[in-house]
């Protein structure tokens, strides 16, 4: 398959975004992979000063409240228990400056980085002697990965199998950020493949509810470009719809297996968010079916919902109330080597792709 | 961590399958996409293929880009 983009065309909604000067608005992208491909590809660079680029609660390590991180190096001090884990979770420190699961790992706590919810049932296959807890973190988009390798477990009798749900839905994060009318959001990116689970229809409230001009994008620079003039369009005309750009994968009704799958084994609760605080039904927990496979039931963990104050402004990052930059911690005592909050420490967090792109 | 990234399928055995990018091959699920076929293309997020990448579609969206740009340069003259 050859398809190919003609430079020049770029070239062309460049400089009409370049030269917009009509109006401010104030564009939110949800997701941390939208913001990593934006600072990468030099996009905020090229924005008048009109156009504004701010980034959302899409960064599913960054959302997650110190609390859940403190509960989870507790439990790696347990000699039972082996953590299985996604890579970005590691070096997320916990209210303790200098812990964090690499560095109990090197002082023998037992994790694994894995890719798939997966691997961690085959970890726990080769380990039988320890209690494998996979982290369930992130969105509509990984969680129905999670929800297959739990029914998995139970079909397959996996006894020393479980997963610590911090799995969230991305809705009610907007839903609260526009709520609280705490920043002024005109227009939304929205992400691009928690919108291939969900569907066109999973992002049609910010339109409806909101009147808010939205755009499901993809993660070229060309994709977000094209949203970008989109959402221009979307004012020019003065009407607030959502679109869909990234047509080649996103449809309507968007993946109605996953979402069973999804469905089938999670339900919304109560959670907490960085930054933002309790949000209800916010939160995916384990249905009773399948709770002898829920971490928490299974190690009797009382989750704490109580504000915990951290010294880093990545709640603050996160609602897009403030810029990287403004964080006085911001390049000195926090960069990707030493990270003080998790959006540095996640690939994707907005202040490790400032870091890398936008430090300058 | 939204990440997905398109491989092309060469193996199938029922939900589990290989995929591979330039020679790198990796196991992965295919759980949620039905009728997939050797050769296709899905997009896989953490080891699941979370949707088939349609030639059809795909050149669409290529036709609505160049439509943006030619309606972008359009207006900028």
């Amino acid at each position: 398959m050859q398809l190919k983009i003609n430079p020049s065309e770029v070239k062309d909604i460049v400089e009409f975004i370049k030269n917009y000067d009509k109006r401010k608005i104030k564009i939110m992208e949800v997701c941390g992979t939208h913001t990593m491909s934006i600072a990468k590809s030099g996009i905020k660079t090229i924005l008048p000063e009109n156009i504004k680029l701010i980034s959302g609660p899409g960064c599913p390590v960054c959302v997650t409240a110190i609390n859940r991180i403190d509960e989870i190096l507790t439990l790696s001090q347990n000699p039972k228990v082996l953590i299985a884990t996604f890579g970005d979770m590691l070096k997320v420190p916990g209210s303790r400056q200098g812990f964090n699961l690499a560095t109990l790992k090197s002082m023998g706590a037992k994790v694994e980085v894995v890719y798939s919810a997966m691997d961690a049932i085959s970890i726990a296959e080769n380990n039988p002697d320890f209690e494998v807890v996979f982290l369930g973190i992130g969105f509509e988009t990984t969680a129905p990965g999670t929800a297959v390798a739990i029914k998995e477990a139970k079909e397959r009798n996996i006894k020393n199998f479980s997963v610590f749900s911090m799995h969230k839905f991305v809705e009610p994060a907007l839903r609260a950020l526009l709520d609280s009318k705490e920043i002024e959001i005109d227009a939304f990116i929205c992400p691009g493949h928690v919108s291939t689970i969900l569907g066109i229809k999973g992002f049609r409230f910010l339109a409806d509810d909101y009147k808010k001009p939205s755009v499901i994008s993809g993660f070229e620079p060309e994709d977000i470009l094209t949203a970008i003039y989109k959402i221009i369009m979307q004012f020019e005309k003065n009407i607030a719809i959502i679109e869909n750009e990234y047509m080649r994968i996103v449809t309507l009704e968007g993946n109605e297996f996953a979402q069973r799958i999804m469905e089938d084994v999670f339900e919304p609760v109560d959670d907490i968010w960085r930054g933002i605080g309790i949000i209800p039904k916010s939160g995916m927990g384990i249905k009773d079916t399948y709770c002898d496979f829920d971490t928490v039931k299974r190690f009797d963990i009382k989750l704490d919902f109580k504000d915990k104050l951290t010294i880093c402004k990545c709640g603050d990052i996160i609602k897009g109330k403030i810029e990287p930059k403004e964080c006085s911690l911001f390049a000195k005592l926090c960069s990707p080597e030493n990270p003080i909050g998790p959006c540095m420490v996640s690939s994707e967090g907005a202040c490790a792709a400032y870091y890398k792109y936008l430090r300058f | 961590m939204c990440l997905a990234v398109p491989l092309k399928v060469i193996e199938i055995d029922g939900n589990d399958a290989v995929a591979e990018l330039d020679g790198i091959k990796m196991k992965i699920r295919v759980d949620f996409v039905k009728d997939i076929k050797i050769g296709d293309y899905v997009y896989v997020h953490a080891g699941f293929a979370i949707n088939k990448l349609d030639e059809k579609l795909a050149k669409e969206n290529l036709e609505l880009f160049r439509e943006v740009a030619n309606a972008a340069k359009n207006k900028s003259k």
